[in-house]
This record gives C-alpha cells, sequence and structure tokens, in this order.
C-alpha cells in the first residue's frame, strides 16, 4: 500500500527506535546471560568490561554444587504451576461454560464480583490465608502456596475461556439437544472437544500465571526448603560473604526455561487471545 | 402461545435440569472456592482490623487501630508515596507502550519477531526478572554503574539502589519495564482493529502520519487506552514483588509503598491487627480510586461516541 511505504530515513528512524525500545525490554536478560557465562574474577573486576575471552558455561555446572536443592526448587516450580493450572482448569471449564453459552440469574453480577477479584493482591488478604493455612495445618505444604495461586487465577481463566467458548457455533449443542443429549453430555461430548485450542491457550496463560506468582506465597506460607519455588530458593545464592552471580543468572535462566519453551511454541495463539478482549469485532 | 404438537417441544419437556439450575451448578464449584479463598478472607481482615490480634487472638479494639493509623505522619506518607508511585509508573506504562506499540505496528520486515521479543518481562516470573535488575543495579560491579563510568556520566561506582531517590525511581524504572510488555500488546492489538478507511480517507486528503496518529489512531484506541490505564494503575498499587526483591522497601522506607508496609506490619512483625487496618485502607483507596476513574472512563467514551 502506498499510504504504508517510508522514505529511507523513516525506516532507519523506525529500526533505530525500535532498537532502542528492544535494548529497554532486553537488557535485563542480555546481562543475565552474559554474566552466567563470566568468570567471577571477571565480574568483579573493574572497570567494566562486557566482553571477555574467558566465557564458558562453568557457572551451569557449579551452581548445583553451589545450592543442592536448585533441581529441586526447578521442579517445585514446574511441580506448583502444574497443579494450579490443573485445579484452575477443573474450576474454570465449567463456570467459563455458563458465563458463554446459558443465561441465568444474576449472571452480570457474579461475573462482576469474580473480576472484581482481580482488584486485591494477594498480599491484602494474606493475614486471614495464613491463618486459614495455620487452622488447616497446611503452612509449610505445597498446598499453602497452591491453593492461593488458583484463587487468583480463576478469574482470569473464565474471562479468557467464556471469549473463545462464545465463538464455537451454536447450532452444534443445539442439534446435540435436539436429538435428546443431556445438557451434561452436550458439554463433555461436544462442546469441550471443539474447545480444545481455545482450553490449550488458557491453560497455557494460566500455567504462566501459576509460575510467575509464587514468590509471595511461597516467603509467606513456606518455610520447608524443600518445598521451595525457584524465585524464593535464588536468594541462596546470596552468602554472607559474597553473591554469586554468575551461578544465580545461570540458575534463574534455567528456571524460567520450562515458561520460555511453552511460550515460543504457543506466542502466536497467546497474543491473540489475551488481547481478544480489547478488540471488539 | 398456542398449543402445537410439534416433536420439539415434547423434547424440552423431558427430564433435564432447568438452564438456570445447571448453570448455577457449573460456576459453584468456582464460586466456593474465591469465597472460601477471597470473599470470606476479605470479611475476616475487615473483622481483624478493629482487633489487636497477633500470633494469638486478640481483643475487640473498636476504631484504636484506624486512629492509630491515620494519626501516624509516616503512614501519611506512605500513602502519598504509594499514589506518587503508581501515577508516575502508569504514565511511564502508557507512554512507554504507546509508543512501543506504535513501532510494532509499523509496516516494516522482521516485526513479527519484534512483537515476540517484547514478550519475555511479561513471561517470566516478576521474581525472577528483578534478580536480573538487582545485578544491574549493583554499584560496584552492575552494568549500569559500570557503564555510567565509562561514558562519564558517572564519576565513581553508583550504588542504585542504596539512596532514597535513586532507588525509588530504579524501582519505577523496573515496574516500568515489567509492565510495559502487555500495555504495548492491548494497544497494538486495538491499534490493529482500527479501521484502515479512516486512515485511507486521510491520506487522499493529504494527512500526514503525525496527523493520522494524533487525530486517529489516539481516539480510536481511546477506549482501550482509558481501561488499561485503570487495570494497570491497580496492577502498580498492588505490585509486591518487584519492590521487595528489589529493596525490600529500603532504604530507610524510601520504597516502601501501601502493600509492603502492610506485608512487613502483619506477617513481619506479626501485627495482624495492625496489619489488617493497613489492607482494609488499600481496598477502600483503591475501591474509591476505581470508582472515580470508572465515571472518568464513561465520560470519556461518552466523549468519544463509544456506546
Amino acid at each position: 500500500m502506498l499510504m504504508d511505504r517510508y522514505t529511507l530515513v523513516q525506516k532507519i528512524g523506525i529500526y533505530v527506535a525500535i532498537a532502542l525500545f528492544l535494548t529497554f525490554i532486553l537488557l535485563p536478560f542480555l546481562e543475565m546471560i552474559r554474566t552466567s557465562l563470566s568468570p567471577m574474577s571477571h565480574l568483579f573486576h573493574a572497570p567494566y568490561e562486557i566482553w571477555t575471552s574467558e566465557f564458558s558455561f562453568d557457572a551451569y555446572r557449579t551452581m548445583w554444587l553451589k545450592v543442592p536443592l536448585l533441581g529441586r526448587y526447578i521442579l517445585n516450580s514446574m511441580y506448583i504451576a502444574s497443579m494450579v493450572t490443573t485445579l484452575t482448569m477443573i474450576l474454570v471449564i465449567p463456570a467459563a461454560y455458563a458465563y458463554a453459552r446459558l443465561d441465568f440469574p444474576f449472571k452480570q453480577i457474579s461475573l462482576g464480583a469474580f473480576l472484581a477479584v482481580n482488584m486485591f493482591a494477594g498480599a491484602v488478604l494474606l493475614i486471614p490465608l495464613y491463618r486459614v493455612m495455620h487452622t488447616l495445618g497446611l503452612l509449610n505444604t505445597y498446598w499453602s502456596m497452591i491453593i492461593p495461586g488458583v484463587a487468583f487465577l480463576i478469574p482470569t481463566g473464565i474471562w479468557l475461556l467464556r471469549g473463545y467458548l462464545e465463538k464455537i457455533p451454536k447450532e452444534l449443542e443445539e442439534a446435540a439437544y435436539v436429538d435428546g443429549a443431556s445438557r451434561l453430555y452436550t458439554l463433555r461430548r461436544v462442546v469441550l472437544p471443539l474447545a480444545v485450542p481455545g482450553l490449550i491457550v488458557v491453560g497455557v496463560s494460566v500455567f504462566i500465571g501459576a509460575y510467575a506468582q509464587q514468590y509471595l506465597f511461597a516467603i509467606t506460607f513456606n518455610q520447608v526448603r524443600e518445598y521451595q519455588p525457584l524465585a524464593a530458593g535464588l536468594f541462596e545464592f546470596i552468602g554472607y560473604q559474597s553473591v554469586e552471580w554468575n551461578q544465580m543468572m545461570a540458575a534463574a535462566l534455567t528456571g524460567i526455561v520450562p515458561v520460555v519453551v511453552v511460550f515460543l511454541f504457543l506466542q502466536k495463539y497467546l497474543v491473540a487471545g489475551l488481547t481478544a478482549g480489547a478488540v471488539k469485532e | 402461545m398456542v398449543e402445537v404438537s410439534l416433536p420439539i417441544p415434547r423434547i424440552a419437556r423431558r427430564r433435564d435440569l432447568s438452564e438456570a439450575w445447571f448453570a448455577w451448578i457449573l460456576i459453584a464449584p468456582a464460586v466456593v472456592f474465591i469465597g472460601f479463598i477471597v470473599a470470606w478472607p476479605l470479611l475476616e481482615t475487615i473483622r481483624l482490623s478493629f482487633t489487636d490480634t497477633s500470633m494469638t487472638s486478640g481483643q475487640w479494639v473498636g476504631l484504636d487501630n484506624y486512629t492509630k493509623m491515620l494519626s501516624s505522619p509516616k503512614f501519611l506518607e506512605i500513602v502519598g508515596r504509594t499514589f506518587f508511585w503508581m501515577v508516575l509508573s502508569v504514565s511511564l506504562k502508557l507512554i512507554v507502550g504507546l509508543i512501543g506499540a506504535t513501532l510494532l505496528n509499523a509496516a516494516v520486515p522482521g516485526r513479527a519477531l519484534f512483537r515476540m521479543l517484547v514478550m519475555p518481562p511479561w513471561v517470566i516470573p516478576i521474581a525472577i526478572g528483578c534478580f536480573g535488575w538487582l545485578w544491574l543495579y549493583n554499584g560496584q560491579f552492575g552494568f549500569l554503574s559500570g557503564m555510567g563510568q565509562r561514558l562519564g556520566l558517572l564519576s565513581g561506582p553508583f550504588e542504585f539502589l542504596a539512596y532514597r531517590n535513586s532507588a525509588f525511581y530504579s524501582a519505577i524504572v523496573t515496574d516500568v519495564w515489567v509492565g510495559t510488555p502487555l500495555v504495548s500488546l492491548f494497544f497494538l492489538a486495538a491499534m490493529q482493529g482500527v479501521s484502515r478507511d479512516l486512515y485511507e480517507a486521510a491520506w487522499v486528503d493529504g494527512a500526514g502520519r503525525w496527523y493520522r496518529f494524533r487525530r486517529i489512531t489516539v481516539p480510536q484506541i481511546m477506549p482501550v487506552i482509558v481501561s488499561m490505564a485503570l487495570l494497570s494503575a491497580i496492577w502498580t498499587f498492588n505490585s509486591f514483588d518487584i519492590i521487595y526483591v528489589l529493596t525490600q522497601g529500603g532504604p530507610r522506607g524510601a520504597t516502601t509503598t501501601m502493600i509492603i508496609d502492610t506485608y512487613k506490619t502483619a506477617i513481619g512483625n506479626y501485627k495482624f491487627g495492625e496489619g489488617s487496618t493497613r489492607a482494609v485502607a488499600i481496598v477502600v483507596l483503591l475501591g474509591l480510586f476505581s470508582l472515580l476513574y470508572l465515571t472518568l472512563l464513561n465520560r470519556v467514551n461518552k466523549f468519544y461516541g463509544v456506546k
């Protein structure tokens, strides 16, 4: 399109601006990667130098020795996120279907109430939650990190999945209904199979959210080192004398591999799904 | 209605749950869960705010916690700081996000890749990204201090998180970094939803890029900007991980926002009663702010002719 054509100067300007913007966004990651590959002697050397001839993957080997539980922390993060995702989806799928398809009293009010949950940060509710966990004997267990995590992901999950379910043609359900299928049967055998792509996207979004939000619940409800997720475990690289920055960054980068992989596979759908609400067709 | 003996009404009369009952059964598990983990604790927070509860259960003290909190100059300072934190950070997120979205929307080769590269701060756990910033801000060996000295901007090592002002603005930069990707993506999606006919008509009439941006893009996506601003404000107000990893509220309280103050009072010092009072203050202030904002949103939407 002629309208979209840029002059050479404009093009250069756009690329320079994009480069600056992406530098801001990616700088911490680039520095984390560089640090994870540098020996400590280079990092603790003044003046600051970006390049060294001694780049190596040593930190990725020694980090497991420095913090013996590191592997456990990463697995804990994945385990907690997976459990949160599973439980959230079990609760979200039926509810999202109800909001997408059925008509019932208090529909809008209850949906609004769900979304209002987003207004409350976990930190506001920590005090009674702490007491609930204490009473139920769940402090210092995985459940103390899983249960609150689920609660704060349900609203977004319902909202996203509802958008997907609304796009599935209604005629199929009506056909099943006319053929005498019960409501539950229709949901299980007609709607859910058609909703698989949407379920995957919502599931991945929930997983990313569940992976991201563990820190607060972990430092508040859990003191057992063996159960800590990575975000809390990284503090162990901060020693009394000095911080093993290269190992810490190597551990952080290793720990985010699961979410990055999941994200790379599905990023196209994720972006479209998350922003679907922003654009009304 | 006239009774007709067609097959469909007969089937509809068979034994199956009514629509409303079925719907309520479907949402019941989620409602119960949220009720137990969010709604009940919220009510409990309000009750506790009138008591002097600590690890052991406490006494009813009426409004004592509230008078104590409101008469503390330190608390009022924290409230002011929190709103300053929120307004500054959200404004920056919206500006940087708008610039970012415009750049990502430019029809240049490679934009699919650029769009993907914006996402990492949103995808990875905030707390982990903040460890990266912690290292960037390191005074002796960090990138920013090192580069600043190399470029002659700093005369010696500068510990970004050690001084009141620099710690506060450093935390803001990190908060903007965390929030910008999502804001950019929402703006980008909204920009792509703007009808091309508008641009073409303006272009035919000789309108330049900047004019089209100001007079078409911005008004068209204004509803998204306004609702994103509210969401972003709520998240920023509640932002915990960033400050807690970077400074834990320090140095000398310079980065203590209401959420950090609440956490430290309640979980750090086991003053559950006083902590609850602070939590209630957050809910009330955030609620009032949202209400005010939604009123504004309605007006903006009317102004731009959105239903």
